[in-house]
């Protein structure tokens, strides 16, 4: 479960995540009293809201401490598998934190708070007094070390100097040592178990799933409709007018003729119909040129400026470009609608074997996930296991990326960058 | 006229070679695939090439591909387009070497029998024609800031004629104004957009055309 963790961070980066690993240790420490007095009232039946309380602290805190183990070792990523906590009753909310196993492996991780400080400490501290130590040997602070010992002869002060290095450098060898360990021994208690891990996997595959069903239904549906009350109605009109104007073509020519152009007319608005249905279903432009040209095209027809910028290495696989593209389309629309920007910026990538789009504006900023538009995205996204950031803080600017896993095929370059 | 026909559905083909034979053209070479139309355009260099946007044999832009790939071979080989749908990066494309001579179309426009025989033969004299969808697109976009909106109502009217690709007599009988007024009309929108004024109509139009696209 645990796997060795690769240094790739100097000493000094890693120097300033131990302080962060600290300061979580320690938020752990003050939680551990909550967590009793939770634990003790629930045997009272009064104490649910504070489990609800105290749980919801705990995910938060050894999430927090997941990140920034992640961050320091970002090959091997720490999952978390929590059961979702349920919107809404006090019972049915308590339960799920009480039952969830991820729950107890936690609890272990808050009770080793202590071991964990005394692990990042040691190191840490050894460095510490080294540094005063040598500090004191070379006359640079006070007259008097740890107020008790003060040293008169010059001979004295320079003695100091074995014990300084001697400290400095136990604590330069032992840090990578005592981080090692710490990471390991984190690793072990936050990573979930793999039953956790499939069950949560399993949970959010059948949700994923169901709404992937649910948006193709709903799309289904809607093209029926769309070709029931428009295309298919327009040509049965049509089919009328020709079969009129055949009967009185003979003995009323000039009626005739206004019933042919009426039937040219209706068949332009039958064809404007299908494309706009076809454009809502899949862009031709997207067939035609893939998500470089389809995005492209979009900025293009924009009002606002667009720069596009796209990286890849050939092309992913149709219904992720698709997916893709009506994400990028419907972000740039309520860029328009909402952002009261002057410039947006669509970024297209590749790496760690994921299709990276950013989409930003300058705008008022201020958006947020609950709109219809970006619940749409999110829920096709996760059909695909993809995921979607927003940041839009009041002022702006208002910056979505998309995640999306997938592969390239054929190795094409088609690196480009053009302001629309 | 002398004419290349690129379309892959054969009801499709057919109706346009009759369409094409009725009003005095001679159809050269009726292809239905995209490497056909290639050889076609440089064996006969026609008068004009009326070429679907998607052929055979990858069904993408393969037919534009051919036309903008024979346009480097013969600078100025005229060309229409015809699509379902229309996508100013196409036009964007077409007209980016600046020779004149090309047509993009909505597949629909053949409706209009006389509408589309003038374009064909517009494109044919050197001349463009732009599809309404792709100019009112490109004024749409340009709408809000900038010298577009100081343009009379009437003269908006006369700039998406003229980007289309009419000339100043078409522009007049289609708006039912005097040829003098259109004339007055343009100087006034060169004057706005502060564009050079040339007297030649299709540079005219291609100065537009780049202007609106901002290139």
């Amino acid at each position: 479960m645990a796997t060795a963790p690769h240094h790739r961070a100097g000493r000094l980066t890693t120097l300033a995540y131990l302080f962060l690993l600290l300061s979580q240790n320690i938020a752990a420490l003050l939680l551990l009293p909550l967590v009793i007095a939770s634990a003790v009232l629930t045997l009272l039946w009064i104490g649910l809201p504070f489990v609800i309380l105290t749980g919801t602290l705990l995910r938060t805190l050894a999430h927090s401490q997941r990140r920034t183990l992640t961050h320091l070792n970002p090959k091997h990523p720490l999952p978390f598998a929590y059961r979702p906590i349920p919107p809404a009753g006090i019972t049915r909310r308590g339960a799920t934190i009480i039952t969830d196993p991820a729950t107890w492996k936690d609890l272990l991780w808050l009770i080793s708070g202590a071991a964990n400080i005394t692990l990042i400490a040691l190191p840490l501290t050894l460095l510490a007094h080294g540094t005063l130590l040598l500090l004191f040997a070379l006359g640079l602070t006070g007259p008097t070390l740890y107020d008790t010992y003060t040293p008169t002869t010059p001979l004295q002060h320079l003695l100091l100097l074995a014990p300084a290095l001697l400290l400095l450098a136990l604590g330069y060898l032992l840090l990578p040592l005592t981080t090692d360990l710490y990471l390991r021994f984190n690793r072990l208690l936050l990573s979930p178990s793999e039953k956790a891990r499939l069950t949560a996997r399993v949970a959010h595959l059948a949700t994923s799933r169901a709404n992937t069903i649910d948006t193709q239904a709903a799309e289904i549906r809607r093209i029926e409709r769309d070709l029931h009350d428009g295309a298919q109605a327009r040509l049965v009109a049509l089919g009328m007018n020709l079969g009129m104007a055949e009967q009185i073509v003979e003995h009323d020519p000039h009626t005739a003729r206004a019933l042919l152009t009426e039937a040219r007319e209706t068949t332009r608005h039958a064809l404007t119909e299908l494309r706009d249905l076809v454009r809502g279903i899949h862009p031709p432009v997207l067939v035609e040129r893939g998500l470089h040209g389809a995005v492209h095209a979009l900025a293009l027809t924009h009002h606002l400026p667009i720069t596009v910028t796209i990286d890849l290495n050939g092309r992913p696989a149709d219904p992720v470009e698709s997916a893709a593209y009506f994400a990028i389309a419907e972000l740039l629309t309520n860029t328009a609608k909402h952002a009261h920007a002057t410039h947006a910026w669509v970024h297209i990538n590749h790496g760690r074997n994921r299709l990276v789009i950013t989409v930003a504006d300058n705008g008022t900023g201020g958006a947020n996930t609950t709109g219809s538009g970006l619940t749409g995205i999110r829920r096709r996204l996760d059909a695909f296991d993809g995921t979607m950031n927003l940041t839009s803080p009041p002022g702006g600017p208002t910056i979505v990326t998309l995640e999306i896993p997938c592969a390239l095929s054929s190795p094409k370059t088609l690196p480009s960058s053009e302001t629309a | 006229m002398r004419v290349v026909i690129a379309e892959d559905l054969a009801l499709l083909r057919d109706g346009l070679i009759r369409l094409l034979q009725a009003h005095d053209c001679t159809v050269v070479a009726a292809v239905d695939n995209g490497p056909d139309l290639h050889t076609a355009l440089t064996d006969h260099k026609p008068d004009v090439a009326v070429v679907d946007v998607r052929l055979p044999p990858t069904f993408t832009d393969e037919g534009l591909q051919a036309a903008i790939a024979a346009r480097t071979h013969i600078p100025g080989l005229p060309i229409l387009v015809l699509s379902q749908h229309v996508e100013q990066l196409y036009a964007r494309e077409l007209l980016s070497d600046d020779t004149g001579g090309v047509g993009y179309l909505l597949k629909d426009r053949v409706f209009d029998i006389g509408q589309f025989i003038e374009a064909v033969r517009r494109v044919a004299a050197g001349g463009t024609a732009m599809d309404p969808a792709v100019i009112s697109q490109l004024l749409a976009r340009q709408d809000s800031t900038g010298p577009l909106a100081q343009l009379t109502p009437r003269e908006r009217e006369v700039l998406s004629e003229m980007a289309e690709g009419r000339s100043n007599s078409a522009i007049a009988a289609r708006l039912y104004i005097t040829e003098k007024a259109v004339s007055k009309h343009i100087n006034n929108i060169f004057t706005k957009l502060d564009l050079p004024p040339s007297s030649d109509d299709s540079r005219r139009v291609l100065a537009v055309l780049a202007y609106l696209n901002g290139q």
